[in-house]
């Protein structure tokens, strides 16, 4: 076989953030730690040209390179940069806090960085192996970063935990490659997918790998039975890694699930959708309830995105392209929702202490209106509650599963039960996010001084928090997009 | 002037407006200069909202059914969502109704709110704009953000500057009333799938079957029965009114509540029929169980609010009665002029309830800011030291009994005409509010007002300041003006309300 060099253009934003991740390691290396914020520009200029790259990247039809084991569609264009724009809130949401904290470690930007580049390789995979790839690259930079402030037991804590469970699941995920591998004789989600439907999807070896892979993505997306290690995480990292966590992560784990269940095994329909109907209900039912026994601000915001992860499997259950669109217009508007909730958890925690408890939350709207507004608009945002974007996420969820009811046939009454289960828990998660209102808004400030912030976070965050509520108000562009790109 | 975007207007002015006192703030400070010139701006948009509203009377044209003051823009082309805006005889009076109460409840915070007040009336203009945009959707999806976007303001408003319970009371009122809704836009979307679009008129055409009739209907009596409120899901009210501020209980009796027999008369009644005709009996039950049940209720409250709470469940019960009556007006040979009697009936009830019921309120709003009470055992002989007062509180009592020549009396009246083109007992007990009424209404006014003066604090109270003669000047005017010559406002109904009656004749199944 003749060795031919492949196309690199469309990995165009991979070499770019990796040239550029280089860069901010060496330079960090000269950097003292008090004129740290050096490397926080670095980075932030590192995303900037990662942006370009995308958008010179973007491809105008589906482009394959690497063999076939990566791809460049419209798609990716979206995901990374939505990612990428997400990792720039979260820097800017940080930097102050870190720089406060004395974490000033030019670690903080470079894990970061990686965890992107291990997320766009997730986002382009067209193979089994190279969507492992991108998944272990972003784990590794996780396990490190939650591990980050390395003198606290609770950190360490959360990290080992981190690790010693999804090792597992990347295991029980390698597992499932393997058996389809040995059923079907191809790695390419693209020749899976043909493969599968030249010999059918009836065999139960089949099945196995499916269930591996299912699992698999269970995990990274936090999805019950497989969220044990959510809330511990998500309250022992520091809260800027918490924030990468819920929010990055949850682009990443859409990408893994996107490409393997819709690019990958879309004849394998029948078996996925129940078993993610099982999740998505139990996901629902868990995150809903036990988010309201939470008095840990962080621990409250596990849960409930346990509940929204439950939300968009059900979107992929819908089995339609258009419950497809749906999952895709809830992972990124929750994505920035969430990614705005949590900077204000870091905005309002005080030196020394995160802001762990929801009374810290007291009497915000009185110290602060204006961030008590944005997180105003964060929660109702979750709540799903119109005119904010959480609202029409939801909508288009359970109207895809009312549309797929409606072509099931006798199954439809099934469709039925899931949409009013959606709903009811939307009603029960409507307490817990009202809560918070009710913290801000009806009690009286303990601490009486305004929250201060400099001025970039300060527009970044009303910029997240205007943006939920605009888009909310006018989503037809945003629900066009989604349309277009999974067509 | 053009009357061509004159709902928009209606609905975004106070909006905007509302978010610009919101922005402007007060400086934390409700006593400062910047308070007060947001007082008065706030004044300023609402007074203009009531101008503005004036055309929709004007120029309306009675004689026909169908939309008038259309607006019609895409919005969400993806899911065929339209910016669909009109009214017809069932709408206008309510916006009207809007526009009306609102500046009154404006002027009734004037002095009162000392907390954060440029928050309180930003609140209630934009709670204004969006009641107005719940009355004018025609596009289902528009109509379902206004009307759950209208519980984030008064769960503010109840929670900020509610009395000691009101935390238990708003996050009672805003869960109560999203569990109510959301089982409505489950069955939005049902129809939705049915027909392509969210317009709600092209729902009134569309033919459903009997099963999904039914589940339809349940969905959306889940929402309105809430919000009317009836027998039994009525509990979130005597708290969220008690607990609210005063201005806050004026909106949530005056006008939300309507919005629960708008529910009907716009969703359930044209696009589940049939449904609402097998189902009639049950919502016939409720609504005499809601009249002649919660009338004992309210007979023995000791607190006014909750008192007047209770009265206003029992009034609402007559929109329901009125509504559902055309099944068995129909069955006992009534015809269609029977049935339409007792449709208009309700929507009078409705007009006249909303200005009776904010009346009320006020009335004790009066007294609760003198006295910082609400149980009726701590007055007595109010009359001999606030005797204007008395004067208005008792032409509103009187009212809230259906004393004819009051609003009260034609709305009631005319329902219990119809009930009687039904069955005797349907019109035996919805009558029996006329006796019940009366006791609660007159008991509480007799034991508030008359007597000796109960004491020292009673004895100091001074009687009603302009302001406050203003805002229930005009009430008692409107009380009596619907009392005394309804006929422009069922002239304004009527036609709507026949081609209603009409089209809940045909079967859709």
């Amino acid at each position: 076989m003749p060795f031919i060099i492949p196309d690199f253009l469309p990995a165009l934003p991979e070499m770019v953030l990796l040239g550029a991740l280089c860069v901010v390691l060496v330079a960090d290396l000269f950097v003292s730690d008090e004129r740290r914020v050096v490397t926080y520009w670095l980075a932030m200029a590192a995303l900037l040209a990662t942006i370009v790259a995308v958008f010179q990247a973007s491809p105008e039809a589906r482009q394959l390179t690497f063999s076939g084991s990566y791809v460049s569609d419209s798609l990716s264009t979206v995901l990374k940069f939505a990612s990428t724009l997400c990792l720039g809130l979260v820097f800017v949401y940080s930097r102050d806090y870190l720089m406060r904290e004395g974490l000033r470690k030019g670690e903080f930007y470079l894990l970061s960085l990686f965890g992107l580049l291990g997320i766009f390789v997730m986002i382009s995979a067209n193979s089994l192996l190279t969507l492992y790839l991108g998944l272990e690259m972003l784990s590794l930079s996780l396990y490190a970063l939650v591990a980050f402030d390395r003198d606290s037991k609770l950190c360490a804590e959360a990290a080992m935990k981190y690790f010693v469970l999804g090792a597992i699941a990347s295991g029980t995920f390698l597992y499932g490659v393997s058996l389809i591998y040995g059923v079907t004789g191809t790695i390419q989600l693209d020749g899976l997918s043909a493969a599968l439907i030249m010999r059918g999807s009836d065999d139960i070896a089949l099945w196995f790998g499916l269930a591996f892979l299912v699992v698999g993505i269970a995990f990274k997306f936090g999805a019950v039975p497989f969220h044990m290690w959510l809330p511990d995480v998500y309250q022992g990292a520091r809260t800027p890694i918490t924030l990468y966590l819920g929010s990055l992560s949850k682009i990443a784990s859409f990408a893994l699930a996107a490409r393997i269940l819709i690019d990958g095994l879309p004849a394998l329909h029948e078996q996925w959708h129940q078993m993610l109907m099982v999740l998505a209900i139990l996901s629902l039912a868990l995150g809903n309830i036990v988010a309201i026994a939470q008095t840990n601000i962080k621990r409250m915001l596990a849960y409930s995105t346990i509940s929204h992860v439950g939300f968009i499997l059900l979107g992929f259950f819908a089995g339609s392209s258009e419950g497809y669109q749906a999952a895709l217009f809830y992972t990124l508007t929750y994505a920035f929702t969430a990614a705005g909730a949590f900077g204000v958890v870091v905005l309002i925690s005080r030196t020394g202490a995160d802001a762990e408890d929801l009374t810290d939350f007291r009497g915000l709207a009185m110290r602060s209106p204006w961030f008590a507004a944005m997180m105003a608009c964060f929660m109702l945002g979750m709540a799903g509650i119109p005119p904010w974007v959480g609202f029409w996420a939801k909508l288009h969820v359970i109207q895809a599963v009312l549309d797929a009811g409606r072509l099931a046939g006798d199954a439809s009454v099934i469709y039925t039960g899931v949409a009013i289960t959606m709903v009811v828990f939307s009603v029960i998660g409507a307490f817990y996010y009202l809560r918070v209102l009710k913290y801000m808004y009806f009690d009286d400030a303990t601490d009486e001084h305004p929250v201060v912030a400099a001025a970039d976070m300060r527009l970044a965050l009303s910029a997240n928090g205007l943006a939920v509520l605009g888009f909310g108000i006018a989503p037809g562009g945003l629900l066009a997009l989604c349309a277009f790109v999974i067509g | 002037m053009t009357l061509q975007n004159i709902l928009s207007l209606l609905i975004w002015l106070p909006i905007l407006g509302g978010v610009l006192v919101l922005l402007i703030g007060d400086g934390g400070d409700a006593t400062s200069a910047r308070a007060g010139a947001m007082r008065w701006f706030a004044l300023g948009v609402s007074l203009l909202i009531a101008v503005l509203s004036i055309p929709l009377y004007t120029g309306f044209d009675t004689a026909t059914a169908s939309m008038q003051f259309v607006e019609r823009v895409p919005w969400v082309e993806r899911f065929n969502v339209f910016y669909y805006l009109g009214v017809d005889g069932l709408s206008a009076p309510l916006i009207l109704l809007t526009t009306f109460i609102t500046p009154l409840v404006v002027i009734a915070g004037w002095r009162v709110i000392e907390k954060r007040s440029a928050q309180y009336f930003a609140a209630f203009l934009i709670l204004e704009g969006l009641m107005i945009g719940v009355f004018t959707a025609l596009d289902a999806m528009l109509f379902y953000v206004f009307w759950e976007a209208m519980l984030v303001p008064m769960f503010l408003i109840i929670g900020i500057w509610g009395g000691e319970r009101r935390i238990y009371a708003t996050i009672k009122f805003f869960l109560y009333t999203f569990l109510g809704s959301v089982f409505m836009l489950v069955s939005l979307i049902y129809l939705y799938t049915k027909s392509g679009s969210y317009d709600l008129l092209a729902f009134h055409d569309l033919s459903i079957g009997m099963s999904a009739q039914t589940l339809i209907f349940l969905s959306f009596l889940a929402a309105f029965a809430v919000k009317v409120p009836m027998w039994p899901v009525h509990t979130w009210l005597p708290d969220a009114h008690v607990e609210a501020p005063t201005g806050g209980s004026v909106v949530l009796a005056a006008i939300m509540l309507k919005m629960g027999g708008y529910g009907f008369v716009r969703l359930s009644l044209p696009i589940t029929p049939d449904a609402s005709g097998s189902l009639s009996m049950l919502m016939i039950g409720l609504s005499l169980v809601g009249v002649v049940y919660i009338g004992f209720v309210a007979l023995v409250q000791t607190d006014m609010k909750k008192l007047i709470a209770y009265s206003s469940i029992a009034h609402m019960g007559f929109v329901t009665l009125g509504l559902f009556l055309y099944w068995p007006i129909i069955a006992h040979g009534g015809g269609d002029a029977g049935a339409s009697l007792g449709v208009t009936g309700a929507m009078v009830q409705m007009i006249s309830h909303g200005v009776v019921s904010g009346a009320m309120f006020l009335c004790v709003g009066v007294v609760y800011d003198r006295m910082h009470s609400r149980a009726i055992a701590d007055y007595g002989g109010v009359v001999n030291t606030m005797p204007k007062f008395a004067a208005f509180m008792v032409l509103f009592a009187m009212a809230n009994a259906g004393l004819p020549g009051t609003s009260g009396f034609v709305g009631e009246f005319m329902v219990i005409l119809a009930a009687f083109k039904s069955q005797f007992w349907i019109a035996f007990l919805a009558a029996t509010t006329l006796i019940l009424g009366a006791s609660y209404t007159l008991w509480m006014v007799k034991r508030v007002l008359f007597g000796d003066v109960a004491n020292d604090r009673v004895a100091a109270l001074t009687d009603i300041n302009g302001r406050e003669f203003l805002v229930l000047g005009i009430l008692a005017v409107a009380v009596l003006a619907i009392g005394i010559w309804p006929q422009p406002l069922v002239e304004m109904m009527q036609t709507s309300v026949d081609a209603l009656v009409e089209h809940i004749g045909r079967s859709k199944l």
